[in-house]
């Protein structure tokens, strides 16, 4: 064991040896010791001052500035939170939140309030007034969702205030909740900006008053055949002037080929009647 | 700190009515529990990401300026930490998509949306909002580029930038494919979303999920605790923004549409 | 916050077509970044040309050898310096060298670098000129002399073992040198090619288009400068050389055009959702400086006039205006590249549906007046360099009759300088 590895040190002494009497026949040239006293005090520099400059929490946590997580989470928060409005006012926040605004916080409408939350007295948060706030979100815009309430803001009431019909804190409209939209909203608010919004509800679906009562059990009638639609919409029917109290003339009704157009299909399967295509 | 002690005095004097104690009776515990939470925060218990219900965004604008306003990002209309896009698919198969100063005073009607309907060259197919936002990615592209390590993921799955270390050289705006990212002209340094680093850890909620009036915006945790988010990601189809580009984004959008880039 | 600034945003808003990221009206990486690669390009083409004399024994390059190495390092002492201006916070480049990191191709850039210039170019030259340093100091006065006894690191040693030893390090280094060039431009090359957010600079093509156009550019440079300052020095232009750096100027030029046109008919038969935006962008705002400078003008231009030079018996007078006008063409054409891809790549929208404008500012930290300083900065610093280290033949010592020289002066000025 012990001569199987005398072997080889042997071999490396030997060799050592053989070096040592080499590198004194063959100095090292002049050049390249110059150059490495200029690489080693370059070298040696770079590492002292990478020692010295590192910010203290560098690779901490990970290769950033651990102090950084810090830095990021000093800001002084503007919006307090509807739960710090809830502190001092209750009763509109309990309104509000069983209210159809019960996904609207506090300061989605009155901005930001945390100075207002520390300083109660002396900062006020925004008040909204005049119809603009509530128009931001209830405006007509085709991109919103289908069913969110909106307004035609030119015909619904103009000029006057929101406030003055709805509590913004408890927006429900006076006569949403009755009648057919109480259950069918989302429909409701399709058609009331949509170009078949003149139209009431029975025009199409004519329903027993026992509907309101039990819905299940007493269906309203839907039309089911190509020619309910053309009553208004072929081009060779003559439209009745007046439905329901809604003068027709005024609009400019889309007419068709109930024989040519849309072949086998009926109506709705191409057409969503509620809020049916502009043209 | 003057501010919280100002906060507690107030609350002090408040209990003395009967009223209040009743509400703080219910919501205090909670708040104060979170409150006392803040000087134990325990980044590594939390995970954070962020859900958006397309089908929700009314496009008011109010996440856009709640941003501007919550994080002092500079008002003129080449910074935003959010945004709203709007898209507008017509009947021709064209796309047009716009975000009017980042929508922060939400958006114009367009042409035909005039009532009654008025005969205008096009036909709009479907249209929507969509708000964006740093994804967060779970392999951002912005963290691999920094050079200097001024910007990084941090335990709990936030992407941050070190202000006081980043250099501006700006190869994290190149590499976000979401366009995220811009320089403050301020500072100098990278800017971008932090989901509201300074009020999550402080148990308040991202200040744009805070002022959405229609909860299109969900803010939570990934992992096994009950959060608003996990309940969406439970019960929706998740998308999320250029999954091609591998970046693992932790915002996540439901009923995405294919034209959303 | 900078109200001339803010205008030049408002502008670039107003010329936005279709849809663009609301943060992506302003263009981050401005005239300085494109300056950068067209630096660091012509110091990779300009090393790349005088290892062909060292390492490919082109004789022919001869005169060359030295020109080119002393241009490289004029061009790289610059090459940093937009990089320098264009950052937010200069104060804080440091950084990069005390954390770097390792993911970043950006990070890399130092080390690069820094491997390039110390490791490579400075420790060429050294070897290469050290005895020339040596001899020339003894007839040297005043600054010069003590210039030179500097850079020669105060270096006596010219003993035909130390001159052999240096011919042999100068071998060597030229052959590290190779792949380090590559690696320079290459790389400056992957800093574009590797942001997978960007479709126009996405490409593993990228690093060899750069390389290649670096090539081509440092061959040209080399061949304007060496065409200059001889007739500047009323020497006679050697012809074999101008043919051999022409014919090796055309070459890189076919395989440039090559790599340019693979990469094009790639993405155009790909046609990823990108190509609409780029078709937009090539045929639009680029069209000028891609389509017409850089295609035909900086290649296409060229490479038929070097053929024509080439396989014709035209008068050597006739040749070298051809060659000369050539070359200018060709840094022409290697400008509106880098021009195409840093300013082109960041014109259209990541949202890819909508295109936005780059104004260049006249004055200002990242304006025209800058640029062009960081233009001009290279050819004063070879300048001083061509006066402390003169690459021509003329200049050149015998070893033979100056060691004798050496071994009466020594004494005096081991004694005059400690």
């Amino acid at each position: 064991m012990i001569e199987s590895l005398a072997k080889p040190v042997k071999a490396l002494r030997a060799w050592i040896r053989g070096r040592r009497a080499g590198s004194r026949r063959r100095r090292i040239p002049t050049q390249l010791i110059q150059l490495g006293v200029i690489f080693a005090v370059v070298g040696v520099g770079m590492f002292l001052m990478r020692q010295k400059f590192v910010p203290d929490t560098f690779g901490d946590l990970g290769h950033y500035r651990a102090a950084a997580v810090a830095a990021n989470a000093e800001l002084e928060p503007r919006y307090a939170g509807w739960q710090e409005c809830a502190m001092c006012h209750p009763d509109k926040v309990e309104a509000k939140n069983s209210s159809f605004h019960r996904t609207v916080s506090c300061e989605s409408c009155h901005g930001p309030a945390n100075d207002h939350a520390s300083n109660p007295m002396q900062l006020k948060p925004e008040l909204p007034a005049g119809r603009e706030p509530c128009l931001a979100c209830h405006s007509y815009l085709a991109s919103r969702p289908t069913g969110f309430p909106q307004i035609i803001e030119e015909r619904h009431n103009p000029v006057r205030a929101c406030t003055g019909c709805h509590d913004a804190h408890d927006p429900t409209p006076p006569e949403s909740i009755q009648e057919c939209s109480a259950c069918h909203n989302t429909i409701a608010r399709s058609k009331a900006v949509s170009p078949h919004a003149p139209l009431d509800c029975e025009v199409c679906h004519e329903a027993p008053p026992e509907h309101k009562v039990q819905p299940r059990a007493h269906v309203p009638k839907k039309p089911f055949e190509r020619e309910f639609c053309g009553t208004c919409h072929d081009r060779r029917a003559r439209p009745p002037e007046e439905i329901r109290g809604v003068d027709l003339s005024v609009y400019e009704i889309p007419r068709i080929d109930l024989v040519t157009h849309g072949g086998t299909f009926v109506c709705w399967q191409c057409h969503y009647q509620h809020s049916p295509e502009a043209r | 700190m003057s501010q919280n002690y100002d906060r507690r005095k107030f609350l002090a004097e408040l209990l003395k009515f009967p009223p209040a104690t009743i509400v703080l009776g219910v919501i205090g515990p909670v708040r104060l529990l979170a409150a006392a939470g803040t000087d134990e925060y325990e980044p590594t218990e939390h995970y954070y990401a962020m859900g958006i219900r397309v089908e929700e965004c009314i496009g008011c604008g109010k996440c856009v300026k709640a941003c501007k306003l919550e994080n002092d990002v500079p008002d003129e209309p080449y910074y935003f930490r959010t945004w709203v896009e709007r898209y507008i698919v017509y009947t021709d198969g064209e796309v047009q998509v716009d975000s009017p100063e980042g929508g922060i005073h939400g958006f114009p009607p367009v042409a035909d949306e005039s009532f009654p309907p008025v005969a205008a060259g096009k036909e709009i197919l479907r249209t929507f909002f969509v708000p964006k936002l740093c994804n967060h990615c779970d392999n951002p592209p912005c963290v691999q580029v920094c050079p200097v390590g001024a910007t990084f993921k941090s335990q709990d799955g936030v992407v941050l930038v070190d202000e006081d270390y980043c250099i501006g050289c700006r190869y994290c705006i190149q590499a976000c494919p979401y366009g995220a990212r811009f320089l403050d002209p301020r500072t100098k340094t990278a800017n971008k979303c932090t989901f509201c680093y300074h009020r999550i850890t402080k148990g308040l909620l991202p200040a744009c999920v805070e002022v959405c009036p229609t909860q299109a915006r969900v803010f939570g945790e990934i992992g096994d605790r009950s959060t608003p988010l996990n309940r969406m990601m439970r019960m929706s189809h998740l998308e999320v923004l250029k999954p091609h580009m591998n970046t693992e984004p932790k915002v996540y959008y439901t009923a995405l549409d294919g034209e959303v880039r | 916050m900078d109200p001339e600034h803010l205008a030049q945003l408002e502008a670039a808003l107003g010329q936005v077509t279709g849809f663009i990221y609301p943060n992506e009206v302003e263009l981050h990486w401005s005239i300085l970044i494109v300056i950068y690669p067209y630096l660091t390009g012509l110091v990779a083409g300009a090393f790349i040309l005088a290892s062909l004399e060292k390492v490919f024994k082109v004789k022919a390059l001869q005169p060359t050898y030295r020109l080119a190495l002393l241009t490289a390092l004029a061009f790289l002492i610059v090459a940093p310096m937009p990089l320098q201006a264009h950052l937010g916070h200069p104060e804080r480049a440091f950084e990069i060298f005390l954390t770097p990191n390792s993911a970043s191709a950006m990070a890399m850039f130092g080390f690069v670098y820094a491997w390039y210039l110390m490791v490579v170019l400075l420790m060429e030259i050294w070897f290469d000129y050290r005895a020339d340093l040596v001899r020339w100091r003894q007839n040297d006065k005043g600054v010069m002399k003590l210039v030179r006894w500097l850079i020669s690191l105060g270096s006596r040693d010219v003993s035909p073992a130390a001159v052999a030893f240096d011919k042999k390090a100068v071998q060597f280094i030229t052959i590290v040198g190779i792949p380090s060039a590559f690696l320079l431009h290459g790389y400056v090359g992957f800093i574009f090619g590797s942001v997978k957010a960007n479709p126009w600079w996405s490409s593993v093509l990228m690093p060899i288009v750069f390389l290649f156009s670096a090539i081509v550019s440092g061959i040209s440079m080399v061949l304007l400068i060496y065409y200059v300052t001889t007739l500047l020095r009323r020497k006679e232009l050697d012809m074999s050389c101008l043919d051999a750096l022409a014919s090796f100027l055309f070459y890189a030029l076919i395989i440039d055009l090559s790599l340019e046109a693979l990469d094009f008919i790639h993405r155009l038969y790909e046609s990823e959702e990108s190509i609409e935006i780029l078709e937009q962008l090539i045929f639009g705002k680029l069209f000028l400086s891609l389509t017409i400078v850089q295609i035909l003008l900086g290649t296409i231009v060229p490479i038929v006039f070097l053929a024509a030079a080439r396989f014709s018996e035209l008068p050597n007078e006739m040749k070298r205006m051809i060659y000369f006008v050539a070359a200018v063409l060709v840094q022409v054409g290697i400008f509106s590249t880098r021009w195409n891809v840093v300013i082109g790549g960041q014109l259209f929208s990541k949202s890819l549906r909508g295109l936005t404008a780059y104004k260049l500012e006249f004055g200002g930290q990242e304006g025209l007046l800058v640029a062009i300083g960081l233009l001009i900065l290279p050819f004063l610093i070879l300048a001083l360099l061509l006066k402390i280290l003169p690459p021509w033949e003329d200049a050149k010592t015998d070893s033979s009759e100056l060691s004798e020289a050496m071994t009466e002066a020594e004494p005096s000025e081991a004694s005059s300088l400690s």
